[in-house]
């Protein structure tokens, strides 16, 4: 029950407080680049959290049985840098062939993931958080709903902004990044909350 | 020592990769249709859509999948439907050339502005606010979308409204489908005689909101000797299989909105990549 309650602290603070977009500023080319259409933003979202789960499957026991026990934990980056590019590789390949109209709809932000920074992130904190093996899953998880989260709000917010009259010096990006700010501010509110919730 | 046990471990993790990825591509590799290809080498590759399909890419492979016309693509004409009928070993039924034309001829002097509109510039945001704050509400909003959207920069917008330059024009129909108010329309490249007008309004309500509407006044259809022209709802329409461009109705027109308009052919060594940039 404990353990249990655990997972549940992880998976909501890692949606919410820890928010991968909002709160550690990890992932925003993507967060800036495809949420201009929410069906798009919705499918990157889901792209990244199967990325997620799946590089953390990989990493976690590279780390913990070959870097680890051989005291290369200085390779961590380079050798999950490659594993997350394979993977990819592989779910592209994967989704081709069974799933053409998911492949087709994702398109070019497929290949896109293989450098996004919130999967190396999510990935290299779970090692850094001393996080177990089901740990680790639950707080991929949390990260992609999350980005999923962040990505669909602000995608509702871009569509916005796109039929507002914006001042001519903040047209264009420059709003967009401020609109960011304000729901990454809205984000801070979170912080703490769920700690109190099961206190 | 150390940094050979390092290289090892780097070098056994990118050779796993290496070959989980091969054998993937290998397993799980969809068959590519040949044709595909040859056929996409024939097509602009505007990505325009005059097609139906999502671009040149989408139309090639529906083609090596068969079933599909091959005389589709606008901007190729029919140079690239001989093309791909060659490939596919089918004869391309004969090409229509088609432009597009506004029809609407409601410049700054034959219309007025009934509101000061502040909003969005773009003719889609202000028609949806009643339709707009042009005195005609069928006609032209100059606010340029079709400018915007057309792929060979053939449309200007002059005097309040949009002008096809048809040399240019590709005829891949992209402007139709973005005007809000609907009144750009493909027509055959050999036309002539066309209405420059869109008011379904009543002649006295159309006279009022432009000065060269269309009132509806049937002259022209008993004028036509091959019975090419109608007025539905208060608007002259021409059927372009039986005109004949004999100009008798431009002639007898009291608005003007009857005009004899001029397509240059564009030469047949000129292709479409040419006629971007």
């Amino acid at each position: 029950m404990e353990s249990f309650k655990l997972l549940i602290i992880i998976l909501l603070s890692s949606v919410l407080v820890d928010n991968y977009v909002l709160s550690r500023f990890l992932g925003i080319c993507p967060f800036l680049g495809v949420s201009k259409k929410i069906d798009q933003a919705v499918g990157m979202g889901v792209a990244v959290t199967v990325v997620m789960l799946l590089a953390t499957a990989a990493t976690w026991p590279i780390q913990k049985f070959v870097l680890d026990t051989l005291g290369l934990g200085y390779l961590q980056n380079i050798a999950f840098i490659l594993i997350i590019a394979t993977l990819v590789q592989i779910l592209e390949l994967v989704l081709k062939k069974f799933s053409p109209s998911l492949y087709k709809g994702l398109g070019v932000y497929l290949p896109l993931i293989t450098t996004n920074c919130a999967v190396l992130g999510v990935t290299i904190n779970n090692i850094i958080d001393g996080y177990s093996f089901i740990e680790s899953m639950v707080s991929s998880l949390g990260c992609g709903l999350g980005f999923l989260l962040a990505m669909v709000l602000f995608s509702g917010i871009r569509s916005r902004i796109d039929d507002t009259k914006v001042p001519a010096p903040f047209r264009g990006l420059a709003v967009t990044l401020i609109a960011a700010s304000f729901i990454s501010l809205a984000f801070m509110g979170f912080s703490g909350i769920v700690e109190s919730i099961f206190a | 020592m150390d940094i050979l046990i390092a290289f090892l471990v780097m070098l056994g993790v990118a050779l796993v990769a290496g070959v989980l990825i091969t054998v993937f591509s290998h397993f799980f590799a969809v068959p590519e249709n040949p044709l595909k290809g040859e056929i996409r080498a024939c097509l602009p590759g505007i990505n325009c859509g005059a097609c139906g399909y999502k671009g040149c890419d989408d139309y090639a492979a529906a083609l090596a999948e068969g079933g599909v016309a091959p005389n589709l693509c606008i901007p190729g004409a029919q140079s690239v439907a001989d093309e791909i009928g060659g490939i596919l070993g089918v004869e391309a039924e004969p090409f229509k050339d088609v432009v597009a034309f506004v029809s609407c001829n409601g410049n700054c002097d034959a219309t007025f502005k009934t509101a000061e509109y502040e909003g969005v510039k773009t003719c889609y945001a202000a028609s949806m606010i009643y339709g707009g704050t042009n005195s005609c509400r069928f006609g032209c909003l100059g606010f340029g979308d079709c400018a915007a959207a057309c792929p060979a920069k053939a449309i200007c917008i002059k005097d309040g409204i949009a002008h096809v330059n048809t040399a240019r024009c590709l005829g891949c129909g992209l402007c139709t489908r973005t005007c809000p108010k609907g009144i750009i329309n493909m027509i055959p490249q050999e036309t002539a005689t066309v209405v420059m007008c869109s008011n379904k309004q009543k002649g006295a309500d159309a006279k009022k909101a432009c000065k060269n509407a269309c009132i509806g006044c049937k002259k022209c259809e008993k004028t036509c000797p091959h019975g090419a022209i109608k007025v539905v709802d208060n608007l002259a329409v021409i059927d372009y299989e039986k005109c004949v461009h004999c100009e008798a109705c431009v002639k007898e027109c009291p608005t003007g909105c009857l005009k004899t308009a001029f397509f240059p052919d564009i030469p047949a060594d000129v292709s479409s990549e040419d006629l971007l940039s």
